[in-house]
């Protein structure tokens, strides 16, 4: 799994729980929050659906990590199980 | 007996209780929802008589935003149920109003566009407009989805902004009539929810009606995994150590559960445990009930004149009086729809509907014999279509007769029946649960009494508890 893979799985996430939102121009550095309309219980669901997808528990005082698109994939590319072959 | 033992078993097939359970069967719980009737929907149902299909309770579903307004219920909703807007492929009003005085003199329309209500205010009520505004800014800087926030009077709270009684009781009117279970008051925050649900936001149906909402969340709940029994009721939920430990079935099986989520109301649900909690079940029971007539006619409702108002709340009474009447009916106030008056994009629905609900007592209803209950039907019938007409445009009496196919007319008893609430309280419990907790650590409300109001808020309601105490793990095991 690379970075920008693990990226892609998240816009996935993203685009299947907020299909309004256009995830075309996002800015990996920038806060998710601040480029589009999520609230709290989106962000739940961006986590419920890491575990069911992809069986990656992130537990709540980690959810800081899921802030941008970039630290999202800092925190969860080690967290894939093929992480060591990539 | 069955193996069946479940992570989640949810009561009632309701609106709520189907969005908690695709929730659920979404992040992979394996549960079932068990439903007395055989069609779904709870409050809001539909039933088929003599080949016709007639819709129940929903007049117009609430909260409609237009697409691209983001942030709202609607949009929450359609997201955490992964629905996509156009399959509830919802059509907006054209236009309702707040009709008051024995012809409806004082009236003030308003649609989905929120300026339109605010203009006529002004018009209507110059001198309120500035404490008309104010209570529009504390309404929009509530935070109504809190779980834990204290009961205040919304009497209490608008009364600091709005001083003459008519306006006040012109705003309430259509609030209370869509959701209040309290009599002559609200809560503020329920107060917050219906003020933004109908005037912020709006009213639209879809084309084909509740069915149409109903397969939409049917089909998701089965695509998701979710079991369903219909047919099948939940007669009574064992205690035993502080837990919903079993549920014992209309039929006489028994089922396990890990977590059971009631949309039953609060009373119903106590009056369910067995023990039963009867003493809690009392101090929190619902009392007010409606009457709802139907006429189909051989027309649209725009042929008899009335083609503009989609919803009409009337009342003819010096201070509207939202309580449980004396009388079988309550006359005096009321609720007009006209279905077709939704703009349907160039459709018409096949037949023209005329819809009358007031207030009306349960008890009143409750106890008559059969023939006494169909005689009083007709009459409580004719008097409440006549009532309601002050308030639309002038049609001639023999014109409606000559349109109208047939009629139906649900009462007290029908809701009783049909939804088993107690005392046929359409809007449930008076004191709201917000949290959705019991005395039992694995037994959850959601619904009418959890209070969230309309469907939206109903399906809101199956969301936010479902993720509260199932997925977020709030409930301790």
């Amino acid at each position: 799994m690379t970075k920008d893979a693990c990226k892609k799985l998240v816009i996935d996430i993203i685009s299947d729980i907020a299909p309004d939102e256009d995830l075309s121009g996002i800015k990996p550095e920038i806060r998710l929050r601040d480029q589009l309309q999520l609230d709290s219980m989106d962000f739940l669901d961006i986590v419920m659906e890491l575990r069911k997808r992809h069986g990656i528990e992130v537990p709540e005082a980690d959810y800081g990590h899921l802030a941008s698109l970039e630290s999202c994939a800092d925190y969860l590319t080690p967290k894939f199980p093929d992480a060591a072959k990539a | 007996m069955n193996d069946s033992r479940y992570e989640v078993a949810i009561i009632g097939a309701g609106m709520s209780g189907l969005a908690a359970g695709i929730r659920l069967a979404h992040f992979g719980k394996k549960v079932c929802i068990f439903e007395r009737h055989n069609a779904p929907g709870g409050l809001n149902s539909f039933y088929s008589f003599a080949g016709r299909k007639y819709d129940v309770g929903l007049h117009a579903m609430t909260n409609y935003v237009p697409p691209g307004v983001k942030g709202t219920p609607l949009g929450k909703l359609l997201r955490q149920l992964r629905i996509d807007r156009e399959e509830f492929a919802l059509c907006p009003q054209k236009q309702s109003r707040i009709a008051f005085g024995p012809r409806g003199e004082t009236s003030l329309r308003f649609t989905n566009d929120f300026a339109v209500l605010e203009a006529e205010v002004a018009a209507r009520f110059p001198a309120q407009i500035d404490g008309w505004r104010g209570l529009v800014q504390t309404v929009r800087a509530y935070d109504d989805v809190s779980l834990d926030a204290q009961p205040v009077s919304a009497r209490e709270v608008v009364g600091r902004h709005l001083t003459d009684p008519l306006l006040t009781d012109m705003i309430f009117c259509p609030l209370m009539y869509y959701g209040s279970a309290q009599e002559r008051d609200m809560e503020f925050g329920q107060f917050v929810i219906m003020f933004k649900a109908l005037f912020l936001e709006g009213f639209a149906r879809p084309f084909e009606g509740v069915r149409l909402i109903l397969r939409v969340l049917l089909e998701k709940y089965r695509a998701a995994g979710g079991e369903r029994r219909m047919k099948c009721g939940v007669a009574k939920i064992i205690e035993h150590e502080g837990r919903a430990a079993r549920l014992i079935l209309d039929n006489g099986d028994e089922i396990a559960a890990d977590q059971v989520i009631s949309s039953a109301g609060f009373a119903e649900t106590m009056r369910l445990c067995e023990p039963a909690h009867l003493a809690e079940a009392g101090q929190n029971t619902g009392a007010l009930s409606f009457i709802e007539t139907i006429s189909v006619l051989n027309r649209p409702p725009a042929a008899l004149g009335w083609s503009d108002d989609t919803i009409v709340f009337f009342n003819d009474s010096e201070r509207f009086d939202y309580a449980r009447p004396a009388d079988q009916v309550d006359l005096r106030s009321g609720v007009v729809c006209l279905p077709n008056n939704f703009d349907f994009a160039g459709a018409e629905l096949p037949e023209g509907i005329f819809r009358v609900t007031c207030l009306a007592n349960f008890d009143r209803w409750a106890s008559l014999p059969e023939t006494v209950y169909q005689a009083d039907k007709q009459r409580w019938f004719a008097a409440a279509t006549r009532s309601a007409r002050r308030f639309l445009p002038a049609a001639d009496d023999g014109a409606l007769a000559a349109a109208t196919i047939t009629t139906d007319m649900f009462t007290p008893r029908t809701i009783r029946k049909f939804t088993g609430h107690l005392n046929g309280a359409i809007y449930g419990a008076p004191n709201k649960i917000r949290h959705g907790r019991t005395h039992l650590k694995n037994l959850f409300l959601c619904g009418t009494d959890q209070g969230f109001l309309g469907i939206v808020g109903a399906m809101l309601s199956g969301i936010s508890m479902a993720n509260y105490h199932v997925l977020q793990g709030g409930a301790p095991r």
